[in-house]
């Protein structure tokens, strides 16, 4: 628990200091997609359901935020809110029918839904389309704070970032937390001690779902813009692929990899194009083939053994 | 009568036409995912990329090598299901004692990579691949032109469920393959190679998307992103069937792709997402699919 304590302290400390060394966007960049991955890990990580179509929660929550923010004026801090609540509601109607299959169905219906509401946004005019929803006004926090100063927006993307992450961890270690795990780790044994499994499985469902949105609706605000990348299965696989990189179950794996992930992605972008989506299938197959543990997991196994040996 | 419900018949059964080209491309496909699972119980989410690849086998052989379309048909399965032997004994084959999700991400990086090459040499726009002569041209049936290769589409890949459905139900390899299905370690036991029968397996998945990824070649711009545009909804389609029964496969896919061209019709805005309502509608009544069994 202590080594925890520290591993919580060390990362705040960074976090609190970062702006001042790289740049702030970037950062705001991470913090997003970290949130994003550890509310997916949440599912695949500590209730073992692997969904293949997170980005629509990311995308969803992306518009909404936007649209309430440009076009209804509602300010940034309730906009957001509203934009998590709706990818919840979503991953409520999503979660309901995708709990009604298990294991690789599960994957393949949730990777579909999503491509049904991508397709929707492609055609629904609020979300212009191929073009996205652009110039998203970041306006002012509880009325007076300028979020159009890059270092006041990062405190606040921060401030979302570490709510986001002690809810996880709160839900992970709570009672609650503790049937998602016996779900994962024997569904039928929970049956038969009188869980309602799907029950669990729903609320864990909309839980991650609104995370995800609450990491879209930031990112827009960021960014300014919408676009439908945010809701396409690419990005759906790129949250697989860093909470895989990063170590799946474990509680700072998800940070680990979406830094890893994004700051290749930033640096390789203009270096080889379209080798990047190359890379990051190499990255897949490389982690499912030696890496399983992902960065997190083996440094955790490495000190385990170093520890057991002394 | 030339309308039917106030659209032009023209109109009507050229849709028609096209839905059932699209559904056997999903029949076909959604059979070799339905085969691969049975075998290696791993969803081969790159199986897009090899019916991409196919195409692009095709269109290369034709561009580079003047190989045409005919030698292509029989070239093209074999070199995509010699690819796909590769990826099975060097990656596949260690995760078979894992959990399926594995297999379900390690096929994903592996489409991405296929897509990405193919993108980085190619760009995402469409290359033209000419119909063989024999097959241009349209029937004149009175009430209606039918384009001479649509029709073959249909033909080849009813012929070549068929034979999968035949050589699988009917004959000694195939009963081979659902013993070792049903119980490998027994099968193994009566001396039957097992590792051999899932290496082949796959390998015949992915060829089966090899051939269609051929017989794609001319109606659809080869492009690196057609399969992934393509596998999401044999998923659907999946899901819709169950992956139970190999008829079912057949029949789940074409009346999806008829369902689909006839939406084109009446609800164009629509089109695009029908199978994914339909997949929703499928999962309240029924979940484990039309053709699947509750487990």
């Amino acid at each position: 628990m202590n080594r925890r304590g520290v591993g919580y302290g060390l990362l705040l400390a960074l976090l609190l200091v970062a702006p001042y060394a790289v740049y702030p966007v970037l950062v705001m960049k991470i913090l997003c997609f970290a949130l994003f991955a550890c509310a997916f890990n949440l599912l695949i990580g500590y209730t073992g359901l692997l969904s293949f179509g997170h980005a629509v929660f990311l995308g969803t929550a992306g518009y909404v935020a936007g649209h309430s923010i440009k076009v209804w004026g509602f300010p940034p801090e309730l906009g957001l809110i509203f934009a998590a609540l709706t990818a919840a509601a979503l991953g409520w109607v999503i979660g309901s029918l995708a709990i009604r299959r298990s294991g690789i169905y599960f994957a393949m219906i949730t990777l579909a839904l999503a491509q049904l509401m991508y397709f929707v946004f492609l055609q629904v005019p609020f979300t212009g389309g191929e073009d996205g929803l652009q110039g998203v006004p970041r306006g002012k926090l509880l009325g007076f704070i300028d979020l159009t100063d890059d270092l006041n927006l990062y405190y606040f993307v921060l401030a979302i970032f570490v709510f986001g992450f002690w809810l996880i961890n709160r839900t992970i270690h709570s009672p609650f937390g503790q049937v998602l795990k016996a779900i994962r780790e024997n569904e039928a044994r929970a049956i038969s001690l009188g869980y309602d499994v799907a029950k669990y499985k729903l609320l864990a469902f909309v839980l991650s779902a609104g995370l995800a949105g609450l990491a879209g609706a930031t990112k827009t605000l960021v960014f300014r813009f919408a676009t439908l990348t945010d809701a396409h299965w690419h990005t759906s696989g790129e949250v697989v692929l860093m909470t895989l990189l990063g170590g799946m179950g474990t509680v700072f794996g998800p940070v680990a990899g979406a830094a890893t992930i994004v700051t290749l992605q930033n640096e390789l972008a203009d270096k080889v194009g379209s080798l990047v989506t190359v890379i990051m299938g190499a990255i897949f197959v490389f982690c499912v083939l030696v890496f399983r543990r992902g960065i997190v997991g083996e440094l955790g196994a490495l000190y385990k053994k170093m520890t057991g040996a002394r | 009568m030339s309308e039917i419900f106030g659209i032009p018949i023209q109109a009507f059964m050229g849709q028609l036409m096209l839905g059932l080209v699209n559904g056997s491309f999903y029949a076909m496909l959604s059979l070799g995912l339905a085969v691969i699972f049975g075998m290696l119980n791993i969803i081969n989410f790159s199986h897009g990329a090899l019916y991409m690849m196919g195409a692009f086998l095709a269109w290369m052989g034709l561009e580079y090598l003047g190989i045409g379309y005919w030698p292509a048909l029989l070239l093209v399965p074999l070199v995509v299901g010699l690819f796909g032997i590769v990826v099975e004994r060097s990656m596949l084959q260690w995760l078979y004692k894992l959990d399926h999700l594995y297999g379900l991400l390690l096929t994903f990086g592996l489409a991405l990579m296929l897509e990405g090459l193919f993108t980085n040499i190619y760009g995402v726009s469409g290359q033209p691949y000419t119909i063989p002569e024999e097959l241009s041209g349209a029937f004149n049936l009175g009430f209606m032109f039918l384009p001479k290769y649509r029709a073959w589409v249909i033909v080849a890949s009813l012929g070549v469920c068929f034979a999968t459905w035949f050589m699988i139900e009917k004959t000694r390899l195939g009963a081979n393959l659902r013993a070792a299905t049903e119980n490998p370690q027994l099968t193994q036991a009566f001396g039957i190679n097992v590792p051999l029968l899932v290496m082949l397996t796959y390998g015949f998945g992915a060829a089966l998307a090899g051939f269609a990824g051929v017989l794609a070649a001319p109606v659809i711009q080869v492009s690196p992103l057609m399969g992934s545009h393509l596998i999401i909804t044999v998923f659907a389609v999946v899901v819709i069937g169950g992956m139970g029964s190999i008829l079912g496969s057949i029949i789940t896919g074409l009346g999806l792709g008829v369902i689909e061209g006839l939406t084109r019709v009446f609800y164009p805005e629509a089109s695009a997402t029908v199978v994914f309502i339909i997949m929703a509608i499928v999962l309240m009544l029924r979940p484990a699919g039309l053709f699947g069994k509750e487990k």
